[in-house]
């Protein structure tokens, strides 16, 4: 099923830890709720459900859908089934950095195997593995559309494009030594031009 | 009526800068308002909303522009359904949950030149008088997101959009929702599900979204790069649009080229441009040269790949691949040389729709899980030309008995393989035989 990175998947738990909204995020959900028609709050669960998982430490737990469901008036289930639906809703804690190689044919045929061999080497983590520093965690995906710039992985929300071994190796070396990365292409093209 | 087809080796003129809807395809200029103004966007809108609102569908429907998002239906004609003066709140929704393997064109748009799109959605809901529009982004297009919003809220600031728009005494609301990882949400009602805030699980038709739509009412559902040129069509006319292209494939068209070329890139041309020329002159060729070629998928994962003899000379429109077996799709050309093994290509594919199935039709559910399986094999050369029919057998099967097209689109890449490369199977199997 469209569902959750095989190794996300949907088992869900608890964090131990009782969840409620920051106070910024109780702003932003009263102004997420007002883009819906009255009595279609339920529209807002994606949205709550980025919201959570950016406040809980990048993963949605147990605790997180009763408070969207509280939010919403909603069903758990109805909450959970979604959570479980969506892959970029992570069910179980995932490192600092949530590396995301995608395996699709057109960044596979540009070399994508070399990249995930680079990434699982220099992060010390297998697929679906979180390393044990915990600073990363390493899934392959499904195509994620920035297909003229292949092979190319998603960190966290930003795009690496145009990748080979050496420049993969750099973006994780930058990550470990907290220097900050250049995000897009790493070929110097400014988006998909023919360069 | 006849396409007037281009000979091969006939010297085609690239499509004039003038002639390009999207002057900022990649971002070498200003996206936002200071830029979008220069480029020409918001110029009149207050006129064109002063037309009529059916005549504004009369000179889309007369442009002949066809949906970009796959199915290639006349973006007229479908705002001519919905129904007039009911009432009730009509919706537009705009797909822009471009997830074709093959396709990065939607985020191109989104990213470096989103006023485009943000004055289509005004001028295609005054059409359809929908006072609300949604635009559903791709929850992974994050950045391309944060671009939108703020082109969005540009337009509220200057009053193109929100309470009386641009002056027309229209008044329209845009949103932006962000999907969050689901191929399936590009599907029309998948993606209504989804809005609605359920799991993404395409609804059986009728009725249609047209009468029945988001949260019940009547909805219009486009794809990006559709919604993106009305605004130049209405500006320009639609005989300027008629003027690039062929009969019943006009206009320009983004084609997102990938894979073994030695150059991929994002390039707008005349709809219809030979697919030789596209990879050869935008794309620097095949790698390893064009007698390296084994064979393109010319419009996203889904459409059936083309064998080198037919890439000669096809012309990449709608008509010219169907009647080549395969279709224009999302135009997302993806180019495998032969260095790499053919059938793994078609076994990622068989892969992605696996996991991408919504579970809701067992012959999806089942069957893309079970060709998966087949193709790998297949690809490690061990299902018999017995196996090979079996597998073609169960791909019909599969298409056309699901909901939606995904199953459809599941089956067709591997019939395309089969079809064109079945020998080569075969004697793929031969030799592992002999070696075992």
């Amino acid at each position: 099923m469209s569902g959750n990175h095989p190794g996300l998947s949907n088992n869900f738990s608890r964090s131990g830890e009782k969840f409620s909204w920051s106070k910024d995020n109780l702003r932003s959900i009263k102004n997420i709720i007002s883009k819906y028609p009255k009595g279609r709050e339920q529209s807002a669960v994606m949205p709550l459900l980025y919201l959570a998982q950016e406040q809980n430490n990048n993963w949605i737990s147990i605790e997180c859908i009763e408070t969207i469901a509280e939010t919403l008036n909603m069903p758990k289930i109805r909450v959970t089934e979604v959570a479980s639906f969506y892959s970029m809703y992570n069910t179980r804690p995932v490192g600092e950095n949530l590396v995301q190689i995608c395996r699709t044919s057109p960044c596979w045929l540009r070399g994508s195997n070399k990249i995930t061999e680079t990434i699982c080497k220099e992060t010390k983590c297998e697929i679906n593995d979180t390393s044990d520093d915990n600073k990363f965690t390493v899934v392959e995906v499904e195509c994620l559309g920035a297909c003229s710039n292949g092979p190319m992985i998603q960190i966290n929300n930003d795009f690496f494009e145009d990748l080979d071994e050496e420049s993969t190796k750099k973006i994780i070396d930058n990550i470990k030594e907290g220097k900050p990365n250049v995000i897009g292409s790493q070929k110097g093209r400014r988006s998909s031009e023919n360069a | 009526m006849l396409l007037a087809l281009k000979k091969v080796g006939e010297v085609q003129k690239m499509l004039n800068e003038k002639d390009k809807v999207f002057q900022n395809l990649h971002g070498f200029h200003e996206p936002f308002i200071e830029g979008a103004l220069k480029r020409g966007s918001w110029s009149n809108t207050k006129e064109i909303l002063s037309k009529d609102q059916n005549d504004i569908i009369e000179l889309v429907k007369s442009s002949q522009l066809r949906g970009r998002g796959g199915a290639g239906f006349s973006t007229g004609l479908k705002w001519s359904f919905m129904p007039k003066n009911t009432g009730k709140q009509h919706y537009l929704v705009v797909n822009a949950d471009e997830s074709e393997p093959g396709t990065c064109k939607d985020r191109e748009i989104i990213r470096n030149d989103p006023h485009t799109l943000v004055e289509g959605c005004l001028i295609a809901s005054y059409a359809i008088q929908a006072t609300k529009c949604y635009i559903y982004i791709r929850g992974e297009y994050h950045h391309e997101y944060v671009q939108l919003e703020k082109a969005i809220e540009e337009a509220y600031e200057q009053g193109f959009i929100g309470k009386n728009a641009c002056g027309s005494g229209f008044d329209f609301d845009l949103y932006v929702h962000r999907g969050a990882g689901a191929y399936i949400c590009g599907e029309e009602t998948a993606l209504l599900e989804s809005l609605e805030g359920k799991k993404g699980q395409p609804r059986l038709k009728p009725p249609f979204p047209a009468g029945v739509g988001l949260y019940g009412m009547p909805t219009t559902i486009n794809n990006v790069e559709s919604i993106a040129v009305v605004p130049t069509i209405l500006r320009r006319g639609p005989d300027w649009f008629k003027s690039i292209g062929a009969e019943n494939n006009t206009g320009t068209k983004i084609f997102c080229i990938s894979g073994n070329v030695n150059k991929p890139c994002t390039i707008e041309e005349e709809m219809g441009i030979p697919l030789k020329e596209l990879v050869e002159k935008y794309c620097d060729g095949v790698e390893g040269g064009w007698d390296n070629l084994k064979a393109i998928v010319p419009g996203g994962s889904s459409t059936p790949m083309l064998p080198k003899n037919i890439c000669e000379s096809v012309l990449m429109n709608f008509d010219d691949l169907k009647a080549n077996g395969s279709g224009l799709g999302t135009a997302g050309v993806i180019v495998v040389n032969k260095n790499n093994d053919i059938a793994e290509v078609i076994e990622r594919f068989a892969h992605f729709y696996k996991h991408e199935s919504c579970g809701q039709c067992t012959p999806c559910r089942e069957g893309t899980g079970w060709m998966h399986r087949m193709m790998q094999r297949l690809v490690r050369g061990e299902i018999s030309p017995e196996q090979i029919e079996l597998l073609e057998n169960v791909t019909k099967q599969v298409e056309g008995h699901t909901i939606c097209a995904l199953g459809d689109a599941a089956a067709w890449p591997i019939q395309g393989l089969i079809k064109n490369f079945k020998s080569e199977l075969i004697s793929k199997y031969n030799k592992k035989l002999k070696a075992s």
